[in-house]
């Protein structure tokens, strides 16, 4: 314990809290009293680097890094548990989310480059089709994330091919370009 | 009952024994699902990680097109469900993202006024059609047959939600209706891992062996499932919990619609029984189609 770094008061940042704060629901984890119930509840608890009590600790008191860096907010699944179990009300998984973009924003999501890149080539396809496409997400995905790995990919979608669960073409909405114009005006209005 | 049905990506695609399953024995229930005409994916979890008034924005598309139908949206998977509804909530609570959200809409022609009620099918299926109008259309009493309900975590977890977060028991009365047994155990709220199969796989493989443990455990024959990604997690992957903790699980995961549709005596063929990865067969084939 004693030779562990200690981090002083300049290097933490206050503004996180604040920009956590101005998320659509963010002023509720000023309620947080850290009873450890989302801690208890969270399937994943076990493995995060700290699990979701610590993080909101770790937010009120400025360690951006060491909340934007860790593993957690890319082990939680949005099972809600911690959510609707908050005694506070606080809800949990959508400052996850939260947590998520920031990370992506400014480069430090090293720690759920898997993740991210999942969910961004999930956002490319739905922009695209306006549906998602199972079998491109996961191409897409193995190509540029477990490309060395892709082997191990290979049983699972044997069995959902040979059980007609496998979709080969993606399915195109009539009116896309609706849709994206609705996201291009999202675009202009800003925020992530 | 005639309802706006909204499906959602997967049950279009891996998940299309489920639809199977459900159109043919949404007739027999009387119920008359319309399907939302153009409908666009909801966002589920992984837009939600990139981008947020977007992810909300998509998800308003699909209740804005809704809306002129006046008919409460069903959806069969637990995603979609959970994101819609949230929208919904967004879209009540905060008065900037309402206003946001109907700019987006009005870009492409559209307005909402926030008041199209998202429901999972299993709520319709249990409380409007009801188990006792159920039980009566059974045609092949279950009898003797122990079942695993498995409800995962979004379809508890909405704040309104038609059910108790931790002790739900929609599916336990249904099993019950159609003369199975329903059998305890701990783990039918938990985390199958869902997305996370594919970029954490070793972590939601040991997910799903606690749920494959429990069920087993407490002596179920089968699993009943009510969400497309919970459904691949548990069916789909259960070689790869038996190749990695040295177990031989051989638990069928039905979804709850194809288990109405046996009890009703409809072919497992048109239920889409086919496409399970963990097949119905030996002591359990005899035990399930002959119940």
């Amino acid at each position: 314990m004693l030779d562990k770094e200690v981090v002083y008061e300049a290097t933490l940042d206050h503004d996180f809290l604040d920009e956590i704060y101005s998320l659509p629901g963010g002023q509720e984890i000023k309620k947080c009293i850290q009873c450890g119930t989302c801690s208890g509840s969270c399937p994943q608890g076990a493995v995060m680097d700290h699990a979701p009590r610590k993080i909101f600790s770790l937010i009120r008191a400025g360690f951006r890094n060491e909340v934007l860096e860790s593993n957690t907010i890319w082990l939680c699944s949005s099972c809600y548990s911690c959510s609707v179990r908050c005694p506070k009300e606080i809800k949990i998984t959508d400052v996850m989310y939260a947590l998520k973009r920031l990370a992506i924003k400014e480069g430090k999501a090293k720690r759920g480059r898997k993740a991210s890149i999942l969910s961004k080539n999930f956002v490319r396809l739905v922009n695209k089709y306006g549906r998602n496409h199972e079998t491109e997400l996961m191409t897409r995905y193995i190509v540029q994330a477990e490309l060395f790995n892709a082997l191990n990919f290979v049983p699972q979608g044997m069995k959902l091919f040979t059980n007609g669960r496998l979709p080969l073409f993606p399915h195109k909405i009539k009116n896309i370009e609706q849709l994206r114009k609705i996201l291009k005006k999202v675009d202009e209005l800003g925020g992530i | 009952m005639k309802y706006t049905y909204y499906p959602g990506c997967s049950v279009k695609a891996t998940a299309n024994l489920y639809q199977e399953s459900i159109d043919s024995i949404a007739p027999a229930l009387g119920l008359e699902l319309e399907e939302l005409e153009d409908w666009n994916c909801c966002g589920a979890t992984a837009y939600m990680s990139v981008k947020e008034l977007m992810s909300f924005a998509i998800s308003a598309r699909n209740l804005a097109l809704a809306e002129r139908f006046h008919r409460d949206v069903v959806t069969p998977c637990s995603a979609c469900y959970l994101v819609l509804n949230k929208t919904n909530h967004y879209f009540a609570d905060y008065p900037d993202m309402r206003k946001k959200l109907g700019q987006a809409l009005e870009a492409g022609g559209l307005s909402y006024s926030g008041n199209i009620k998202v429901r999972h099918i299993l709520d319709v299926v249990v409380n409007d059609v009801g188990v006792e109008k159920i039980s009566t259309l059974v045609k092949k009493k279950l009898t003797g047959l122990k079942v695993a309900p498995f409800y995962g975590c979004q379809i508890v977890r909405p704040e309104e939600g038609f059910d108790d977060p931790d002790e739900p028991e929609s599916m336990d009365r249904l099993i019950e209706a159609l003369g199975a047994t329903s059998v305890e155990y701990s783990m039918k709220t938990k985390c199958c891992g869902a997305s996370l199969m594919g970029t954490e796989e070793k972590l939601a493989l040991k997910l799903c062996r606690t749920i494959l443990a429990e069920a087993e455990r407490s002596g179920a024959h089968c699993i009943i499932t009510l969400c497309p990604l919970c459904q691949m997690n548990l069916d789909v992957y259960q070689f790869k919990v038996n190749n990695m903790f040295k177990t031989k699980f051989n638990l069928p995961v039905m979804y709850f619609t194809q288990l109405i549709g046996l009890a009703l005596g409809m072919p497992a063929r048109d239920l889409g029984l086919n496409r399970l990865a963990v097949k119905i067969s030996g002591q359990n084939k005899s035990i399930i189609e002959g119940a």
